[in-house]
């Protein structure tokens, strides 16, 4: 049986047909959801995707997490279902609390555009499980709020727990604590990073296919699963 | 009808790229020796009147959405009554208008 993927679309969200793309060609079933559902339609796993839901305003993904769909959505992350925040997306798991701490503007007070060089530190999650362990890859990071913080005691818990699962190297671009790209939660279900694998999954458009394997990861551990 | 004003200021362990921006303008402009940290200040109209219960709602509110506790702290302050607002606010309107 071939996954079913969700992408929630808020209003504002940029990256979500990048996304539901990106699952096509990882080989997994693309579904798209809408924010104000109250229903995630049987889906496998989910994907909150980039963008600038509800125009940023009050806080980068503030309202968003207030979203129908959320409500739903934080039942079934305690179940287990695999959800995954890519930039504005991971905004909007660190306001719901599914994940800890918070992003802030970035501390060299632009947007960031690059391609951005990172250090998978954690394949224990359904996300991340087909990469190799502290491989280094290449994903395009675009966002102006993108400095992770978190208090001492949360990023303690956060290296110590192996839940931090994506981390800049050659070069911290925002100003993220512990050079932090992307963390999970203690389950390990619940993903969010900063840049954005569903641009690097075609030689075409992108230096690398780096992002593939995010998606690929996913697809495979809902196949052993069943 | 009552005024509830909710401040929200970024933590002080938390950088605060806006105030810096805001800070560094300020002295390209001459203003030395500011330093500005940037929050953000919310109005609320209340309906009715304001017991202790619409207050604790209020603070609630600003709890749930208007600031984040991870990265921000707030304050939610009674305005003063009514008849001084209306004369605050007419004063601020009256000044385009004299102006045309």
């Amino acid at each position: 049986m071939v996954s079913r993927i969700g992408v929630v679309t808020f209003p504002g969200s940029l990256d979500d047909v990048d996304a539901l793309r990106a699952i096509r060609l990882s080989g997994g079933k693309p579904v798209p959801l809408w924010h104000a559902s109250d229903s995630l339609d049987d889906v496998n796993a989910v994907i909150l995707p980039g963008g600038f839901s509800y125009g940023d305003y009050l806080r980068c993904g503030a309202i968003a997490r207030f979203a129908p769909i959320m409500t739903e959505l934080i039942k079934e992350v305690e179940a287990g279902l695999p959800v995954l925040g890519i930039c504005n997306g991971f905004q909007i798991l660190c306001e719901a609390h599914l994940l800890p701490g918070a992003l802030i503007r970035n501390d060299v007070r632009t947007f960031v555009c690059t391609d951005q060089d990172l250090r998978v530190e954690s394949i224990d999650t359904p996300w991340t499980c087909d990469f190799q362990p502290g491989q280094q890859i290449n994903i395009v990071l675009k966002n102006g709020e993108g400095g992770f913080v978190a208090d001492a005691d949360t990023l303690r818990r956060l290296e110590g727990e192996g839940q931090v699962t994506f981390r800049y190297i050659n070069g911290n671009p925002n100003g993220s604590f512990h050079d932090i790209a992307g963390i999970c939660n203690e389950r390990g279900n619940v993903v969010g990073l900063m840049p954005h694998p569903e641009h690097n999954v075609d030689p075409l458009t992108g230096p690398t296919t780096d992002g593939t394997l995010v998606f690929r990861s996913v697809v495979g551990f809902l196949a052993a699963k069943v | 009808m009552a005024r509830v004003v909710v401040n929200v200021m970024p933590k002080p362990e938390i950088l605060d790229p806006q105030g810096k921006a805001v800070t560094g303008a300020l002295t390209r402009l001459g203003f030395a020796g500011v330093s500005v940290r940037q929050g953000k200040r919310f109005e609320l109209e209340v309906d009715g009147e304001l017991s202790e219960e619409r207050l604790a709602e209020v603070h609630r509110a600003a709890e749930t959405l208007l600031a984040n506790p991870v990265i921000e702290t707030f304050e939610v302050r009674v305005e003063a009554g009514r008849g001084d607002q209306q004369v605050a606010v007419e004063t601020a309107e009256a000044a385009p208008a004299g102006a045309h």
